[in-house]
C-alpha cells in the first residue's frame, strides 16, 4: 500500500512536514522546561530558553577583586584581573560604574570612580583599577556591563533541588515520600486484582457475571466522591492521614481497571492448560501462582505502568489522605504546586523541580512503552 | 532515620502484609479447615473449592465496596445533611443543593465544565486522529508517535509548570521568556499579555494543557483501529477513484466510529475529574473554576461538607450515563 496509485510526491512531502511540525509542537513545551533547568536564574530572566544555544546580550552586575588583591606599583595601588573566567569568550559592548548609567563607557575607556581611583575595562573583561591611595574595604567596586555572553549550562539547579537547597527548594525528602507512596500503591493492587481476576475468569461460583458488571460500572465512578466519606472512615479507624491510608485509597481507586484488564487477559489463556494442571492435582492457588501469573506478565506489566504513573503523578489523593499539617509526608507534586505559589518567578528552581519529578515516569514510559500501549488497547477497545 | 530506609521499611510492611494474607489464608483453608486427607477427603476438597473464590476475591471486594461503592451512598447522604457543631449531623433535605445553585461560582464552574467537555474530547480526538493518520505509513512514524504520546507520562502538575513557562509574561520592554508572548510581540502585538487572567479565553489556555496530554492517548488507540481496517475496502475506494481525503473521511472514519466513541467517552471521564491543572495554574481565579476544583474548595477550604458533597453528586450525575452505557455493553458482551 505504500505506493498506491495517485500518491503524489508533493503530498508525501506535505505529510512528512506536517508530522515534523506536529511532533515539534508537542515536544516544544517540555523541551523548554528541560533547557531552563540547566540555565542560571540570570540567563532565564534575560533571554528566552529557545535562545539558550546562542550567545546572548545580557546586562550583568559584576565585582572586581577585593582590595586584599591589590599590588603596589611605584606610587600606585593597583588591582588587575578579569571580570569573566579565563576561558569564556564573553565580549563587553558597554559598561558603567553606577546602576543608573550601566552603559556610560565603551570598552577601553577609563572611568573616574566617585570614591577615588580610576577603572578601565577592556572588551574581553580584563580590567585595571588604579588608585593613588591604598584601597580599603572588604569588597571591590561593582561594575555594570552589557556583554555578549556565550551559552552556558549549569548543574547547579539540580544540586540545589536534590542536595543543598533549603526546605522549600529541596526535593530529596519529597522524592523518597513519593516513592514510598508509589511502590506499595503499585504492588498491592496488582496482587489483589490478580487473585480477584483469576477468580472471576476461571473459578465457578454464583454471582460471577453480576460482579463483572459491577466492576465495569465502578470503572467510571469519580474518585472525588470518595474523599470525605473515606477521610472520615480513616479517622474513625485511627489511621488518619498517612501512608497506609494513601495506599489503601490508591488500591481501591486502581482496582476496577486492574481487575478489568487482568480478567480480560486471563480469560484468553487456553482452557487446556488450566484443566491439565487440575487433573494433575494442582490446587487453584498453585495454578494461579505457577501458571497464570507467569503467563499474564504482559497484562500485569501494563497495569503496573499505569498504576505507577497515576500514583507518582497524583496530587489530589495525596493531599487528602496523606499530607498532614507537619508537611513531613509531602510528595513532589504538592511541593511543586507550593513552589508555583510562593516562587512563581524562580524558574530555575521551578523548572528543575518539575523535571526531577517527571524524570522517573518519563524513564519508565520510554522503557516500558510497549506494555503501556498493549494495556491501553486491551482496556479501551473491545 | 534516613527517609530512604523509612520508606523501605514501610514498603516491606505494606506489601508483606498483602502477600501474607493470600499465602496464609490458603494455607489455613487447605491444611486446617478442610484438609485434603483423612476420611472426608473428597468432601473437604469440594468445600474448599467453594470457599476459595471468595478468599481470592475478599480483599478486592472489600476495597471496591469500601472505596468506591460506599462513598457513592455516603456522599449522597452527606449532600442532604448538615454537620452540627460538636459532631453529628441532621437531615436538611435539598438545602445544600439550593445553596449551591444560588452561588455564582457554581454556575461558573458548571459552564466552564461544559466548555471543557465540548472542547477537550473533541480536540484531543481530532488531533489524535490526525496524528494517527499522518504517522501511519511513515518509516519513522513510531518515533513520532512516542514523542506525541510522551506527555501521557507527565503529571498534570508537571504539565502545569511546563505550560506556565509557555504563558509566562514579563513586564513590557524586557525580553519575554514565555514563548507565547515572545511570538505575540514578534508578530506585532502591543505589550505582553497575562494569558491566564483574560476571562473566558483563559479557559482555553488551560484546556490546551489537557489536550496536549490526551492527544497521545487518542492517537495510540485510533492508530490501532486504523490498522485494523480491512485493506480491501481502501483498495476498492482507490480503484473507484477516491482521493486521499475522501478515503479518510468516507471510508476510514466511518469504519472506526466505534473506537472514536470509546476514545471520546474515556477523555470525557478524564475531563470531568480534572482538578490538578486548574488547581495548579489558576486555582479557579479569573473565572476558570471547574466542578472538581469547586468541590475541593468547598470541602477543604470552606469546610462545607454539605455543599461539597452536593457538587460531587453533580459530577456523579454527569458520569452516570457513561456508567450505564458501559455496564450495558459489558453485559451484552458476556452473553
Amino acid at each position: 500500500m505504500t505506493m498506491i496509485a495517485g500518491q503524489k510526491p508533493a503530498l508525501t512531502w506535505a505529510l512528512r512536514l506536517s508530522v515534523v511540525l506536529l511532533v515539534g509542537l508537542w515536544l516544544f513545551p517540555t523541551l523548554g522546561l528541560l533547557v531552563s533547568s540547566f540555565r542560571t536564574a540570570d540567563q532565564i530572566a534575560t533571554s528566552g530558553w529557545w535562545r539558550a544555544m546562542f550567545p546572548s546580550e545580557q546586562n550583568l552586575t559584576l565585582r572586581i577583586d577585593p582590595p586584599s588583591e591589590q599590588l603596589r606599583q611605584g606610587d600606585l595601588f593597583v588591582i588587575e584581573g578579569r571580570l569573566f573566567a579565563e576561558d569564556t569568550s564573553s565580549e563587553i559592548s558597554a559598561w558603567g560604574t553606577s546602576a543608573r548609567e550601566p552603559a556610560a563607557y565603551q570598552p577601553g575607556e577609563t572611568a573616574e570612580l566617585r570614591r577615588g581611583g580610576t577603572l578601565s575595562v577592556a572588551a574581553d573583561g580584563a580590567y585595571r583599577f588604579e588608585s593613588t591611595e591604598e584601597i580599603s574595604g572588604k569588597r571591590g567596586p561593582r561594575v555594570f556591563v552589557t556583554a555578549t555572553v556565550p551559552p552556558e549550562f549549569t548543574l547547579e539547579n539540580y544540586e540545589t533541588v536534590l542536595i543543598s537547597g533549603n526546605s522549600t527548594d529541596n526535593m530529596a525528602k519529597a522524592f523518597f515520600n513519593t516513592l514510598t507512596v508509589t511502590i506499595p500503591a503499585t504492588i498491592i493492587p496488582i496482587l489483589v486484582a490478580a487473585f480477584a481476576a483469576y477468580a472471576l475468569a476461571w473459578m465457578e461460583f454464583p454471582g460471577r457475571a453480576l460482579l463483572v458488571a459491577a466492576i465495569v460500572g465502578l470503572l467510571v465512578v469519580p474518585l472525588q466522591l470518595a474523599l470525605i466519606p473515606l477521610l472520615k472512615f480513616h479517622n474513625e479507624i485511627g489511621i488518619g492521614k498517612g501512608y497506609i491510608g494513601v495506599w489503601m485509597a490508591h488500591t481501591g481507586f486502581g482496582l476496577p481497571l486492574a481487575i478489568y484488564l487482568l480478567r480480560n487477559y486471563m480469560v484468553g489463556i487456553p482452557r487446556d492448560i488450566i484443566e491439565n494442571a487440575r487433573v494433575d492435582g494442582a490446587t487453584d492457588f498453585m495454578i494461579f501462582t505457577r501458571i497464570i501469573l507467569p503467563l499474564s506478565f504482559p497484562a500485569l506489566a501494563s497495569f503496573a505502568i499505569f498504576q505507577f504513573l497515576w500514583t507518582w503523578n497524583d496530587l489530589l489523593v495525596a493531599m487528602v489522605f496523606l499530607i498532614d499539617a507537619t508537611g513531613e509526608t509531602t510528595v513532589m507534586t504538592k511541593q511543586i504546586v507550593e513552589l508555583l505559589g510562593t516562587r512563581g518567578g524562580n524558574w530555575e528552581i521551578l523548572a528543575t523541580s518539575a523535571f526531577v519529578s517527571i524524570a522517573v515516569p518519563l524513564g519508565v514510559f520510554f522503557a516500558m512503552q510497549k506494555y503501556l500501549v498493549r494495556g491501553l488497547l486491551a482496556g479501551s477497545v473491545k | 532515620m534516613h527517609p530512604a530506609i523509612q520508606g523501605l521499611l514501610t514498603i516491606a510492611f505494606g506489601v508483606g502484609g498483602c502477600v501474607g494474607y493470600f499465602y496464609f489464608s490458603n494455607l489455613v483453608l487447605d491444611r486446617v479447615i478442610f484438609p485434603a486427607r483423612g476420611a472426608h477427603i473428597a468432601r473437604n476438597i469440594r468445600r474448599a473449592n467453594m470457599i476459595r473464590p471468595w478468599l481470592f476475591l475478599l480483599p478486592a471486594l472489600l476495597a471496591l465496596g469500601l472505596y468506591l461503592a460506599y462513598p457513592v451512598v455516603e456522599t449522597l447522604r452527606l449532600s442532604v445533611s448538615e454537620r452540627l457543631p460538636g459532631g453529628g449531623s441532621e437531615f436538611v433535605g435539598l438545602a445544600n443543593y439550593q445553596q449551591m445553585l444560588a452561588e455564582a461560582k457554581f454556575w461558573e464552574a458548571l459552564k466552564n465544565n461544559f466548555l471543557w467537555l465540548l472542547v477537550v474530547p473533541a480536540a484531543s480526538t481530532a488531533f489524535g486522529l490526525l496524528a494517527a493518520q499522518l504517522t501511519d505509513r511513515l518509516a519513522w512514524g513510531n518515533i513520532a508517535k512516542s514523542l506525541i504520546f510522551m506527555p501521557m507520562a507527565i503529571s498534570f502538575v508537571g504539565a502545569a509548570v511546563i505550560w506556565k513557562l509557555v504563558y509566562d509574561a514579563r513586564p513590557e520592554g524586557t525580553e519575554q521568556i514565555g514563548v507565547l508572548n515572545a511570538l505575540y510581540i514578534y508578530f506585532g502585538g502591543d505589550g505582553p499579555m497575562q494569558w491566564l487572567t483574560i476571562p473566558f479565553w483563559n479557559n482555553f489556555f488551560l484546556m490546551m494543557v489537557l489536550i496536549w496530554i490526551q492527544t497521545g492517548f487518542a492517537m495510540v488507540i485510533l492508530s490501532a483501529a486504523l490498522r485494523g481496517i480491512p485493506e480491501e475496502t481502501v483498495e476498492a475506494a482507490i480503484v473507484d477513484g477516491a482521493g486521499p481525503f475522501q478515503i479518510f473521511f468516507k471510508i476510514k472514519v466511518p469504519q472506526i466510529m466505534d473506537t472514536i466513541v470509546v476514545v471520546w467517552t474515556t477523555i470525557t471521564i478524564v475531563v470531568l475529574k480534572v482538578f490538578d491543572i486548574v488547581f495548579a495554574m489558576t486555582n479557579g481565579q479569573w473565572e476558570t473554576q471547574v466542578l472538581a476544583n469547586y468541590m475541593y474548595d468547598k470541602l477543604f477550604r470552606a469546610n462545607d461538607w454539605g455543599v461539597g458533597s452536593a457538587s460531587a453528586m453533580v459530577i456523579m450525575l454527569l458520569v452516570l450515563p457513561i456508567l450505564v452505557w458501559n455496564v450495558y455493553n459489558a453485559r451484552r458482551e458476556m452473553r
